[in-house]
């Protein structure tokens, strides 16, 4: 489930940076003039990515001042739509996926990996404070089960050994290769393409 | 099996690359001027009698859909929205797509574009997919560069700009009106239908929404012809489509195959078979988490396409096949798809917002074999109460998965479920017995 308890301790102000007032002001002008508050996805999205990977309460303020909205629609937003933390997680997020087809494949043999290395429960950080995970639903990588997300990347046919690898590797502060972990390319199947194989060899 | 030649995506498994010169290379971009100098009538027709289907799982007549715009552009601008919302558990084409095929999907949005009177195309991306998000993105700004779309694309007269929103984690924004509401920055519940999009849509504007992959086969199909796409599959049900094999089988892959195709040569052809062999088959989710599942003797014989699946009383919704085996307890499968409904469900319609949970909760007591016999009826008269009484077809989508099992696995349930509430032995218990009653005896 997703984090939407209001952290205790916010920071008094919160201001978007040079890099994220670009970032932010590019995608307003995606939008027809007066409708600039389809932007606040994109906007509470910038802001989380400046402030660690979580949105204050301030920063949601000052998005509504910035889209000249009121201030309960971006709550309403950012409450609504699990992929905003509005309380700190680890530098690295680790999200597994345990949806009925990861879930035939093995999906709580890595939600167990997760609870032995990296906290007994969820969205707990790690003893270093660097890891915290939690389970999320389908993230559309069904043919590449079981799979995690860890911030934007995509981990896929993983299993417990090769998580416990990820999870070392990380611990050792070097970022594991995304992709798939079974040597495969992409959605292919292993071993056994009968299709486009012209493409393939050519 | 579909030949090679006519498959439509050359490059699902990024054999070649996703640069607008390897997409050149697969005859993407060919033409395009052409197509839009035979106009939108032309081009209307020939999706209409290429009798392509949406393929992000209701199988709406594209071409009819298209035909919904205004003819002419009024006070109100017209806009196009691609969905690749794609959050359907069982499903990841879409992705593919993106990934490695963003050229054709740019080429369709702008015939499709061109077609519907829309100068502005919004891609309504799943936020996870943030990456795939940032190649469709440098495919965008390849094809600026080329003047495929901007300003007179193509020279063609015809303006076009496309901008990608990125969603944030909600399935239903999947959901076509949800995902106007979510564009527009509201959090994404479901309008009311009617006004349907295509005259009341995004900011009030005529509106048109396709999936990703209808609008990517759309270049493909004018290029080679309605006759063509029509001559593969069978009427009503034609072309090809992208199908994805996940679950307990060998080799999980996406693969784009002919519609109609038999479900026994998707799984023993392309995934490599079920895990333990074809009779270690339980049951098969034919089109993603919100069609009802089949028992394997409707397996055995069933063909891929929209008729066939609704005559074996599912559908084939975004074709994104999910195996069980027989290793697997089908009561935990199906709980845990309604704890997705559960997470999912966006709270606005309460037959939606508590059945779901309903649901959920009755299916995990099944599950450890906690509940009464009587309370599986009880479930499917909860899902019956779910069923047509929501805003959107989330309610459908949550409540059929659920029908399905007890349609084809209410002996399996009831076989597990023996809990009996009712005590029906006389039992002497002195706690149970009025006190004041005691009291009088002694008296």
């Amino acid at each position: 489930m997703s984090i939407k308890k209001i952290h205790k301790e916010q920071p008094e102000t919160f201001k978007f940076n040079d890099k994220s007032m670009e970032a932010a002001n590019k995608i307003v002008s995606n939008y027809p003039d007066g409708k600039q508050q389809s932007a606040v996805m994109a906007l509470l999205y910038i802001a989380q990515r400046q402030n660690d990977n979580w949105i204050p309460l301030q920063a949601m303020k000052y998005i509504a001042k910035f889209l000249d909205m009121p201030y309960i629609k971006v709550y309403e937003v950012a409450t609504f739509y699990s992929m905003y933390n509005l309380s700190p997680v680890g530098k690295y997020f680790f999200q597994v996926c345990t949806t009925t087809p990861c879930m035939l494949r093995g999906a709580y043999d890595l939600v167990k990996v997760c609870k032995n290395k990296i906290s007994e429960k969820e969205n707990v950080l790690s003893s270093d404070g660097k890891i915290s995970w939690m389970e999320v639903e389908c993230l559309g990588a069904c043919v590449n089960a079981p799979m995690m997300q860890v911030n934007e990347d995509y981990y896929e046919d993983l299993n417990d050994k090769k998580l416990e690898e990820i999870i070392e590797t990380i611990y050792k502060n070097k970022i594991p290769k995304p992709g798939s972990y079974s040597g495969r390319i992409n959605a292919e199947p292993v071993n056994n393409r009968k299709t486009l194989l012209g493409n393939k060899n050519a | 099996m579909l030949k090679d030649e006519d498959r439509i995506f050359q490059n699902l498994y990024n054999d070649s690359g996703a640069d607008i010169e390897s997409a050149k290379l697969r005859n993407d971009w060919n033409g395009t001027k052409e197509i839009l100098e035979k106009g939108r009538e032309w081009i209307i027709n020939e999706v209409k009698s290429s009798e392509l289907r949406g393929r992000g799982g209701a199988g709406f007549p594209t071409g009819l859909k298209w035909s919904f715009a205004p003819k002419e552009v009024g006070s109100r601008p017209h806009y196009l929205v691609i969905n690749a919302d794609e959050s359907e558990p069982g499903t990841c084409k879409d992705r593919d797509i993106l990934r490695f095929e963003p050229h054709k999907l740019i080429e369709g949005c702008l015939i499709a574009s061109y077609a519907v009177n829309a100068h502005k195309c919004y891609i309504y991306i799943r936020g996870e997919y943030f990456n795939e998000g940032q190649k469709l993105q440098t495919a965008i700004d390849e094809a600026y560069k080329n003047n495929l779309i901007g300003k007179n694309a193509l020279n063609s007269g015809w303006d076009l700009d496309i901008y990608i929103h990125y969603g944030a984690g909600a399935y239903i924004c999947g959901e076509e009106t949800a995902l106007l509401e979510s564009l527009e920055g509201k959090k994404g519940q479901p309008r009311l239908k009617p006004p349907f999009p295509a005259l009341i849509g995004l900011y009030g504007c005529p509106t048109i929404i396709n999936n990703v992959e209808t609008v990517a086969a759309v270049p493909t199909i004018l290029r080679r012809g309605a006759k063509w796409f029509s001559s593969l599959g069978r009427p009503k049900n034609t072309g090809t489509k992208i199908y994805c094999i996940s679950g307990n089988v060998n080799n999980p892959c996406n693969v784009e195959e002919e519609m109609g195709v038999p479900l026994k040569e998707l799984i023993e052809n392309h995934a490599g078979g079920v895990v333990g062999g074809w009779d270690n088959l339980k049951a098969v989710i034919p089109g993603g988490s919100s069609m009802p599942m089949l028992p394997k003797e409707i397996c055995d014989n069933m063909k891929m396409d929209f008729d066939a699946c609704v005559e074996n009383k599912t559908g084939l919704g975004t074709a994104g096949i999910v195996v069980i085996n027989n290793d697997q307890d089908i009561i935990k499968c199906m709980a845990r798809i309604a704890r997705f409904y559960k997470h999912e469900s966006c709270g606005q319609c309460t037959p939606c917002r508590e059945g779901s949970g309903w649901m959920w909760r009755m299916l995990e007591r099944m599950a450890a074999g906690e509940a009464t016999p009587d309370e599986v009826d009880m479930l499917f008269d909860v899902t019956k109460q779910i069923e047509g009484h929501t805003i959107c077809a989330f309610g459908e989508g949550s409540s059929w998965p659920v029908q399905g099992l007890i349609r084809h696995f209410k002996d399996e349930i009831l076989e597990r479920n023996k809990f009996d509430p009712v005590v029906r032995k006389q039992k002497n218990i002195p706690y149970l017995v009025d006190q004041h009653l005691l009291e009088k005896e002694n008296a």
